[in-house]
């Protein structure tokens, strides 16, 4: 057989990179924070797009001199787009046809695009919703490798996750982009994507563990990875051809959407790489882990 | 196969204008005799419609164009008034056969269509204070029928409380709610007894709140069913989620602001006489009237009747051409106003408009800050004052409303009946006709885009069984959208989305199974080699998947409207893919290679 890469080689390297990037996404987390989009924040946003670029200047000083202190004016995709965001104001759901009729009263006369209202205690329900779907997905996730596979590769791919998780997380609070629902959905497309590489990996290093019995585990990971290498490269390059063009010519509503799922490639593809060969490596993964065959039923119960 | 094909088909019909009548009164449905009506007002102003029908209780008709569509609508809005509501819409072309076996386009969702959707949460509080009102007079009359004295009572952070005179007044309260506490699902009452002081305390157990907000929520779905109805929107959806909200979406509206006066009017009702000289001071109050806020009236504490009695209202015209509302009353409320009005012909009664209003002030917090804080209170006024000319009974109008706008209002509020509880918008979302319109494009091209780029990746990377993996991709495709038809799913932009990813994903089942062939060949002939290919990837493929779906069953669970549509297109796209990359590329791969002896492959 032959190892065209040495992966592991770059084992320490990559751990210490990935210990890092990991620090840098935790420290921005817990001092920064995310900046929550609507979905999570709760208050109220209105798209008004014109015929003729507006200056966003005086559309907020408007807005401040009538009562909305608290209020964000940015371009959204185009410079005719405009986009309020007014902060929550004890559950208020009309503040949002206020904003747009005291522009049109001021002469910043458009088209509404879109109103969204959320109310503080729908915005929290949410926030809490969505961080525990994320650790049950994990949890079950875990399970079901645990059962399919065995607990050493559970742990593996969990950590896995959890370190995409995270340092996706980490760059949206970097660099301050809305963390709303779509993102959290993409974030959870990504633990299923990641894993999904990570399964390969799995699957492959379970296998040639049967069948290579005179191979240290090293070995045995590095040919691993190189065979899958190839599917991993294929695939990863697929399904970032469609993210870049859902990136590209899918508008601003599904900018964050797109860039946390390219973000999610990337690193998953990555982690499933190093992530999981490392912590393999540091449980110690030996052949008795493996020694039971699992009867391997072809079902196909999938079929529509 | 076969059968996702079939369901697909709908979706490239065309949709077609057309326009939707029903009658205002939503207890009568669309008839012949109706739909004879509308036929011949059409047929008088030669407006051409391709199609007219009855669907259950409305009359649908099909136009060839939009023009004609909006014409008709005028014509027929200007006949017949309000007896009828008229929705436009756009009716799906779907041919007959395929309408009787199921099959229709995929729904879109909001933010591809354009429209409203709110999202209203019930003050059970409320509901439950109203009930603890009620309960307190029940057992005041109690106490006094029975003899059992009490000192005090009030109503206390929803308990009710009372005070009594002697421990033996106490006993016997005590052992009344205890007989009454029993109701069919279990105990309604929590009791606290405080035998030192003569106190007991009484709320609602679990059990009975439970009741009280299943038939708050319950009654507040009906009367909001009717208001949306009012609205005359062609496919809206008035559903319950979790224990107390409501959902309402209203495709295709481009007015929020006239939807939401409509849904959010958290009114109610009050029918009440005018007091007298005779009446005393303690059971008479003075309300303000709407139109005019320095215009006072004193009127008597006692409801007649409130807005939930009334079963209908209508506008119509007076003798000398004013504008009047026709009232008519259940018999329960029928039977109160007659007795109440029997003997005060010549008296005036009142109508009075029960708001619920939020109003923002400036505090100062502990923290000393200032914020804005958001108090709801209740405002009561007079929408109108009118003399009783005679004997009222179940049913009976009211002159003297100000315009015919203003009368039609009121039978309006009339109409769409009282709610049980308050409720407030705790989200709001409005997408315009434009945005959505906007997004279809873009999703569109998106798909497009992402596919011919997978296309031209595979084709080169794989040549033959590339194109064997292209033509699994775009059977694929079909087979999403089939099965979305097939169960009514709805499409959103994350939706579009997660097909977009899909596609992208859909080609790592076949690039797992060419993988693997290439390796087999290192070995073993090429026969064997595609056998065995297909066979040892299988296992793989599934296991990758399933963790997947697990992700993607976790998001449609947590994830609400746009983001469960996400979730539904990735569970179904990751199903399908399977079924497409092993079962259709294996049969393509057979055709071609199949039965022959081949020497090299090449892949």
């Amino acid at each position: 057989m032959n190892i065209r890469f040495q992966f592991m080689k770059y084992r320490k390297i990559a751990g210490i990179a990935s210990i890092i990037l990991f620090s840098i996404s935790v420290f921005s987390l817990s001092f920064r924070g995310l900046s929550l989009g609507l979905d999570f924040s709760g208050g109220t946003l209105v798209e008004v797009t014109y015929e003729t670029p507006v200056e966003l200047e005086s559309i907020r000083k408007t807005l401040t001199d009538n009562g909305f202190e608290d209020s964000q004016v940015v371009n959204f995709g185009t410079n005719l787009d405009v986009l309020i965001k007014v902060a929550d104001q004890n559950g208020n759901s009309s503040i949002g046809e206020a904003v747009y009729n005291l522009l049109n009263e001021k002469g910043y006369k458009g088209e509404l695009k879109r109103v969204e209202f959320v109310g503080p205690q729908v915005g929290s329900e949410l926030r809490d919703q969505g961080g525990l779907g994320m650790l049950v997905a994990l949890f079950m996730i875990l399970m079901y490798v645990a059962f399919r596979f065995q607990y050493k590769f559970a742990l593996g791919a969990v950590t896995a996750l959890g370190h995409d998780v995270v340092i996706i997380l980490g760059l949206f609070s970097i660099f301050a982009w809305d963390f709303d629902l779509t993102v959290l959905a993409a974030l959870l497309a990504v633990i299923g994507y990641s894993l999904n590489d990570t399964i390969v990996v799995s699957d492959r290093i379970r296998e040639n563990f049967r069948i290579q019995r005179d191979m240290e585990p090293m070995q045995m990971i590095d040919l691993s990875l190189n065979q899958t290498l190839g599917r991993t490269i294929v695939t990863s390059l697929t399904t970032l051809l469609v993210l870049f063009a859902l990136f590209i010519f899918g508008g601003e509503m599904i900018k964050g959407f797109s860039l946390a799922l390219i973000l999610g490639v990337m690193v998953g593809t990555y982690s499933s790489i190093y992530v999981v060969a490392n912590m393999l490596m540091s449980l110690t993964l030996i052949q008795e882990d493996l020694a039971i065959p699992e009867p391997e039923g072809a079902e196909f119960d999938e079929l529509p | 196969m076969v059968l996702g094909f079939t369901y697909a088909l709908p979706n490239l019909y065309p949709t077609q204008p057309s326009i939707q009548v029903a009658y205002t009164d939503s207890g009568k449905s669309a008839d012949q005799i109706l739909l004879n009506e509308l036929e011949e007002i059409l047929d008088n102003d030669s407006i051409s419609y391709q199609e007219i029908f009855l669907r259950e209780n409305k009359i649908v008709i099909k136009f060839n164009s939009l023009d004609d569509q909006l014409d008709s609508k005028t014509i027929l809005q200007n006949k017949l008034l309000d007896k009828v509501i008229i929705a436009l819409n756009l009716e799906p072309s779907t041919p007959d056969w395929l309408k009787d076996i199921g099959g229709q386009p995929v729904k879109l969702g909001l933010d591809l269509s354009g429209g409203v959707h709110f999202l209203l949460e019930v003050d059970i509080d409320t509901a439950q204070q109203g009930r603890l009102e009620l309960l307190l007079d029940t057992y005041r009359k109690t106490f006094k029928e029975e003899r059992i004295e009490f000192i005090n009572s009030s109503i206390d952070d929803l308990k009710l409380f009372f005070e009594f005179k002697s421990k033996d007044s106490y006993n016997k309260a005590l052992a009344k709610y205890r007989t009454d506490s029993p109701g069919i699902s279990g105990l309604q009452y929590i009791i606290t007894e405080r035998p030192s002081a003569n106190i007991l305390l009484l709320e609602y157990s679990d059990i009975a709140l439970r009741e009280i907000r299943d038939y708050a929520v319950g009654q507040n779905l009906m009367t909001l069913r009717n208001r949306v109805n009012e609205l005359g929107v062609s496919e809206p959806i008035v559903q319950r989620q979790g224990a107390n909200r409501i959902v309402v979406q209203l495709p295709g509206v481009q007015d929020p602001t006239a939807a939401k006066k409509i849904i959010g009017k958290t009114a109610n009702l009050e029918f009440r006489l005018e007091a007298n000289s005779r009446t005393s001071p303690l059971r008479k109050e003075t309300f303000s009237f709407k139109e005019d806020e320095f215009m006072t009236a004193s009127l008597e504490k006692a409801v007649v009747v409130s807005g939930d009695r009334v079963t209908n209202a209508s506008t119509g015209f007076d003798e000398s051409g004013f504008a009047q509302v026709n009232i008519t009353l259940d018999m329960q409320g029928g039977r109160a106003m007659q007795k109440a009005t029997s003997g005060n012909i010549g008296r005036k009664l009142a109508v009075l408009f029960v708001e619920q209003k939020s109003k923002s002030e400036l505090v100062t917090n502990e923290q000393g800050e200032s914020i804005i804080e958001q108090t709801t209170y209740i405002e009561k006024n007079i929408i109108s004052l009118a003399t009783i000319q005679a004997v009222l009974g179940t049913s009976f109008r009211i002159t003297g409303v100000g315009s015919p706008q203003e009368a039609s209002e009121l039978a309006l509020l009339l109409r769409a009946g009282a709610l049980a509880a308050p409720m407030k918008f705790v989200e709001e979302r409005t997408v315009g006709p434009s945005l959505g319109k906007e997004n279809i494009e873009l999703g569109m091209k998106s798909i497009m885009m992402g596919l011919a780029l997978v296309i031209i990746f595979m084709t080169v990377y794989y040549r033959v069984f590339g194109l064997a993996a292209n033509i699994s991709l775009l059977i694929n495709l079909v087979l999403i959208t089939g099965i979305m038809s097939l169960l009514g799913a709805t499409l959103t932009l994350p939706g579009i989305a997660g097909i977009v990813l899909t596609v992208g994903m859909a080609v790592d089942a076949n690039v797992l199974i060419f993988a693997r062939i290439r390796e087999e060949l290192k070995e073993k002939d090429p026969q064997t080699a595609i056998r065995d290919g297909f066979s040892r990837a299988f296992i793989t493929i599934f296991d990758a998947n399933v963790t997947t779906l697990i992700a993607a069953l976790i998001l449609y669970v947590i994830g609400t409207g746009p983001v469960k549509g996400f979730a539904i297109t990735l569970s179904i796209g990751i199903v399908t893919s399977m079924f497409t990359a092993i079962m259709c590329t294996r049969a393509m791969v057979n055709i071609v290679y199949g039965n022959k002896n081949i020497k090299v492959l090449k892949i």
